[in-house]
């Protein structure tokens, strides 16, 4: 079977499953949902969001819902032990975690086309002023944040405690991601929007998604063998 | 090293108790005063955190490619030894921030960078101490991450945040202020060495107690 097969064989599956039960793009977007709101307690004055708080609140709300979906997801496939039937598939390690990235990022994705506008209607930000840099950012941020949490959430499946330690291992090494995620959207949706700015921010965001997928493939082989 | 630990622990004991003698000798720095001696336990501490970092990222690739024991005990003590000095870094760091910059924390990008290190690699102590069984191998991926992830990290804050003096003040310091620098950073590595050869001889010498007691119930 050929590699980008045997991974689109694995993102339809999950796909499939989510698209009939759509337990997880529920249940994470009402908590992205709820997220938005509980910042709005504290970055709202006046009626208006204080300056580059709707980037920052946006991102806390995908990296927050994202470890959700990503707990979730996993939890499924540990209930009823099927990750172990996917690892003895004769599906190359790597493809399988291809497989698994791309239906995590694509449900984030789902997720993200609810809050991202919801986030600039709540928060003031001028979405609409430079559309594509925004569309990039969040893109190449989500595949970065996913890229790192797919391999966490896969090796912790199998470990007690697994829904702390996903979090706690997550949001320090994707550091970086998360940095240029908020810096970036926030110079494109600043009053005076900084696109030079944000190139900057897309291209080190486009270069954390190379080195963290790289670094996973090369690791996953060796933590998902019994 | 084992035959090492004691000549070693003799030196480090004369090198310790030789350090405040050079730093109280030490000139005054011009602007911050007295309070800028705390540099002298500050910047030894960061540069016996971030060789642990490298030695447990390093013997966590030996370990992830071939299995071997001894590179994880490696990697476990040498993880441990980036929370120990890593706090040692974190708790002088304000210190000498309220005195210069008066804020506690200034979220500057080495200080930032450090701490996002020092969380890592508190993750990968609970990863392996609440994951149970196999959890040694994960808790390699997520040091390996972490020593990739150093320069990307240091890189990303720098870009976010600058209040930190560059780093060109190390080596443009004169003789007087840079011997007591460099004497307590030789100790500090000293020490780190020192650390590192007794968690891993505890580490072979709990794997083999757990040898022994398995052997037995069999």
């Amino acid at each position: 079977m050929r590699f980008v097969e045997a991974a689109w064989l694995v993102t339809r599956k999950d796909l499939l499953i989510e698209f009939r039960s759509r337990e997880i793009v529920y249940t994470t977007l009402l908590f992205a949902v709820s997220c938005l709101l509980v910042f709005a307690f504290g970055f709202v004055r006046e009626g208006r969001a204080v300056e580059d708080a709707a980037s920052g609140i946006l991102w806390v709300a995908i990296a927050f819902s994202g470890t959700l979906a990503l707990g979730r997801a996993f939890e499924r496939e540990r209930q009823n032990e099927t990750l172990r039937g996917l690892l003895m598939s004769p599906i190359p390690r790597p493809a399988l975690y291809v497989g698994k990235l791309t239906g995590i990022v694509l449900l984030l994705l789902a997720v993200e086309t609810v809050i991202v506008p919801m986030a600039g209607i709540m928060f003031q930000a001028r979405m609409l002023a430079h559309p594509l840099y925004l569309v990039a950012l969040v893109l190449t941020g989500t595949v970065g944040f996913a890229a790192v949490g797919t391999m966490f959430a896969a090796m912790l499946v199998r470990t007690r405690s697994r829904d702390v330690l996903l979090p706690i291992l997550l949001y320090p090494v994707t550091v970086p991601v998360i940095i240029a995620g908020v810096r970036g959207t926030a110079a494109v949706l600043a009053e005076d929007p900084n696109l030079e700015m944000a190139r900057l921010w897309l291209s080190m965001l486009i270069a954390f998604d190379m080195l963290f997928v790289t670094l996973a493939l090369w690791t996953f082989e060796a933590v998902m063998t019994e | 090293m084992q035959k090492l630990f004691f000549p070693l622990a003799a030196v480090l004991a004369v090198m310790f108790a030789v350090a405040p003698v050079l730093i109280v000798g030490a000139p005054y720095e011009s602007t911050m005063g007295l309070v800028q001696k705390i540099f002298y336990f500050h910047f030894p501490s960061w540069m016996a955190m971030f060789t642990a970092v490298f030695v447990s990222g390093g013997a966590s690739i030996v370990f992830l490619a071939t299995r071997r024991k001894s590179a994880d005990a490696v990697a476990v003590a040498s993880a441990e030894l980036v929370v120990a000095f890593g706090l040692i870094g974190l708790l002088t760091g304000p210190l000498w921030g309220i005195k210069a910059w008066g804020v506690w924390w200034s979220w500057d990008p080495r200080g930032t960078s450090a701490l996002v290190l020092w969380l890592i690699f508190w993750g990968y102590l609970l990863l392996r101490r609440f994951g149970g069984p196999g959890s040694e191998r994960l808790a390699a991926a997520v040091a390996l991450f972490g020593m990739a992830n150093v320069p990307f990290v240091y890189w990303s804050v720098n870009l976010w945040r600058t209040l930190h003096p560059k780093t060109t003040v190390v080596s443009s310091l004169p003789v007087s202020m840079g011997l007591p620098l460099w004497w307590s950073t030789a100790a500090f590595m000293g020490l780190f060495a020192l650390l590192m050869t007794l968690r891993t001889r505890l580490e072979h010498d709990r794997a083999r107690l757990d040898e022994l007691y398995l052997a037995l119930e069999d």
